[in-house]
């Protein structure tokens, strides 16, 4: 603080104290109290909110922890984005490996342009690529049969298939890029070296590449766990009446019932899985929260 | 040096079908927007058309949207690049255990989903603008033009994550600086202004403006702030949302293409920039 004074003065450092203070004070902390505040709040009309009946309760999360069905769509939303996490890796760690230590060095800036495209092209419409491709009389359906692959069409859109496929499409970048730049940093001579002392590929791997990644894979898997449990879109778009996600629950008690406490209530359970979540990985891979965040 | 073997093929293979799956289904969506059909699909292809466009250029509401998405992403580039610019500065000369938490506490928008963010956003504005008008006596269909759903809120939601990314730019691009650069401008008698704009956004500079290009995109593509904090307005996102459950045409496809398009001269315009770029820096290298 002192060393910021001496630096730039009392007026400059006055305002970044300023813009921080509001940024985290009136758009970080004061939101997530109200959240917490209202959640024990019941749900009333305009009229009685501050009288007698306004008191704090656990009634909304007993709302929560009373329905079988909402507590089975909480539970898969974990295992589904958790499924969703550990294929976008399968898919991602041999191209990250590739992009880093096998491509030529020439063509992967150009891979990457290619990449950047579907990244940047926004998830609404990226969910709603495979809203075409996987419809009953889609592109999928019809290259299947007239390559003889199946007989008949097959209903993609039921179940959890569909939101899956959707997700891992959407969200496989966000494991890729955060893999790519670990297995970037590992100094090639140690992969070498590791063979010339005769240890197979897949012990290379397992011993020296992957542990080297641990942030990276400790940072994706947060960002595609996350980006996950947390969609609307793809669920909204993708999924059939069985398959729901803990996401389009909030959705309903917000828009449909109005209830905005009960909501909250629920927006606040989602919080604490994604805390949870991060602090598991965080203690599993023991990187510090600077890793994850870059 | 990089070794070829005989394993490198199967490399290849992988990564040609990785990016064939990435890049397929926006193929297949581009190209359903010239299919004259009802349905959008390329399969099967009812003929050439050019209607789905038209259909595009004369839906009012597009406009509106397309509108609203400008005005809300400028708004939030405008909102974010100064406070995350003024955390980075303020997180760079903490240390210790207040340093970890202050920094716990910026990141913990990026890791916080959407929805949670957009709903506190906007309980957090009711709640006041509530207070507020019982404070002062009014209702609060008086104030909620400040406190109430709208792009406002929708900004200001935005605003509490994308300033965390512009906060890591920033600092990722201030461990590179010198500060004894700014001692000595102190000692040749530099007033604070004078450093701070001479020597330390001249070196901040790239790292402020790749933060304003994402928070722009970061903006244009956000659905699930955006949704809660909206109110009756409509962003792009949200309309292209609406207009897929509410009965899709090919009209979508084409606003598809044209974005992806757009998405497509920009990754080529940072491109060419990029070599050249490179270039340069090569040219330097050798003289």
């Amino acid at each position: 603080m002192k060393d910021l004074l001496n630096r730039y003065g009392i007026g400059l450092t006055t305002v970044f104290v300023t813009l921080t203070a509001f940024w985290l004070l009136i758009l970080v902390v004061l939101p997530n109290i109200y959240l917490f505040e209202n959640s024990f709040r019941p749900y009333l009309p305009v009229v009685d909110i501050g009288g007698p009946l306004d008191v704090y309760s656990l009634d909304n999360y007993a709302t929560f922890f009373q329905s079988p069905i909402h507590i089975r769509v909480f539970f898969g939303t974990i295992l589904f984005s958790s499924v969703v996490t550990v294929i976008c890796f399968v898919i991602a760690y041999p191209i990250a490996y590739y992009l880093a230590k096998v491509a030529n060095l020439s063509v992967v800036p150009t891979i990457f342009l290619l990449l950047f495209i579907p990244m940047w092209v926004s998830e609404v419409l990226r969910s709603f690529a495979w809203f075409i491709i996987l419809s009953f009389n889609g592109p999928l359906n019809l290259t299947l049969i007239g390559l003889g692959v199946i007989e008949d069409k097959i209903r993609w859109m039921t179940g959890f298939r569909s939101v899956i496929i959707g997700l891992v499409y959407t969200y496989v970048l966000f494991m890729l890029f955060p893999l790519y730049n670990a297995v970037q940093s590992l100094d090639t001579n140690q992969i070498e070296a590791s063979e010339d002392l005769g240890a197979p590929w897949w012990r290379t791997h397992w011993r020296v590449i992957l542990p080297h990644c641990k942030p990276g894979i400790a940072s994706g898997a947060v960002m595609v766990f996350m980006l996950s449990a947390g969609s609307i879109l793809v669920p909204t778009l993708l999924a059939s009446t069985n398959s729901r996600w803990f996401t389009e629950i909030i959705q309903q008690w917000m828009f449909e019932s109005q209830d905005w406490n009960t909501g909250s209530a629920y927006a606040f359970l989602l919080l604490i899985l994604c805390t949870v979540f991060v602090s598991l990985v965080m203690w599993l891979f023991r990187v510090k929260l600077s890793d994850i965040a870059k | 040096m990089k070794q070829t073997r005989n394993s490198d093929w199967l490399f290849h293979l992988y990564m040609a079908v990785f990016l064939a799956y990435m890049l397929i289904p926006l193929v297949i969506m581009g190209g359903a927007a010239f299919n004259d059909s009802r349905f959008p699909s390329v399969l099967p292809w009812k003929g050439f058309t050019t209607r789905w466009f038209v259909e595009l250029f004369e839906d009012g509401r597009m406009w509106i949207a397309f509108r609203n998405t400008l005005l809300v992403a400028v708004a939030v580039v405008a909102i974010s690049v100064p406070i995350g610019t003024a955390g980075a500065i303020l997180i760079n000369s903490m240390s210790g255990k207040w340093r970890s938490a202050v920094y716990a506490l910026m990141v913990a928008p990026i890791l916080t989903p959407g929805a949670v963010i957009g709903i506190s956003t906007l309980l957090f504005w009711n709640s006041t603008g509530r207070a507020f008008a019982t404070l002062t006596g009014q209702e609060f269909s008086d104030v909620s033009f400040v406190f109430g759903a709208g792009l406002h809120l929708s900004v200001i939601g935005q605003a509490s994550f994308i300033s965390a990314f512009v906060m890591l730019l920033v600092l990722a691009r201030l461990q590179s600086f010198d500060r004894g650069l700014e001692e000595a401008a102190l000692d040749l008698g530099a007033s604070h202004g004078q450093v701070m704009r001479r020597i330390l956004l001249p070196h901040l500079y790239p790292a402020i403006g790749a933060g304003a290009a994402i928070g722009f995109f970061q903006s244009i593509e956000n659905f699930n702030v955006t949704l809660f904090t909206k109110g009756p307005y409509d962003t792009l996102t949200v309309y292209v949302f609406s207009k897929v459950r509410s009965g899709i045409t090919p009209t979508i496809n084409a606003l598809a293409l044209i974005l992806i398009g757009f998405t497509l001269v920009c990754a080529i315009i940072y491109e060419i920039s990029r070599r050249r770029a490179a270039a340069r820096a090569r040219a330097l290298a050798r003289r």
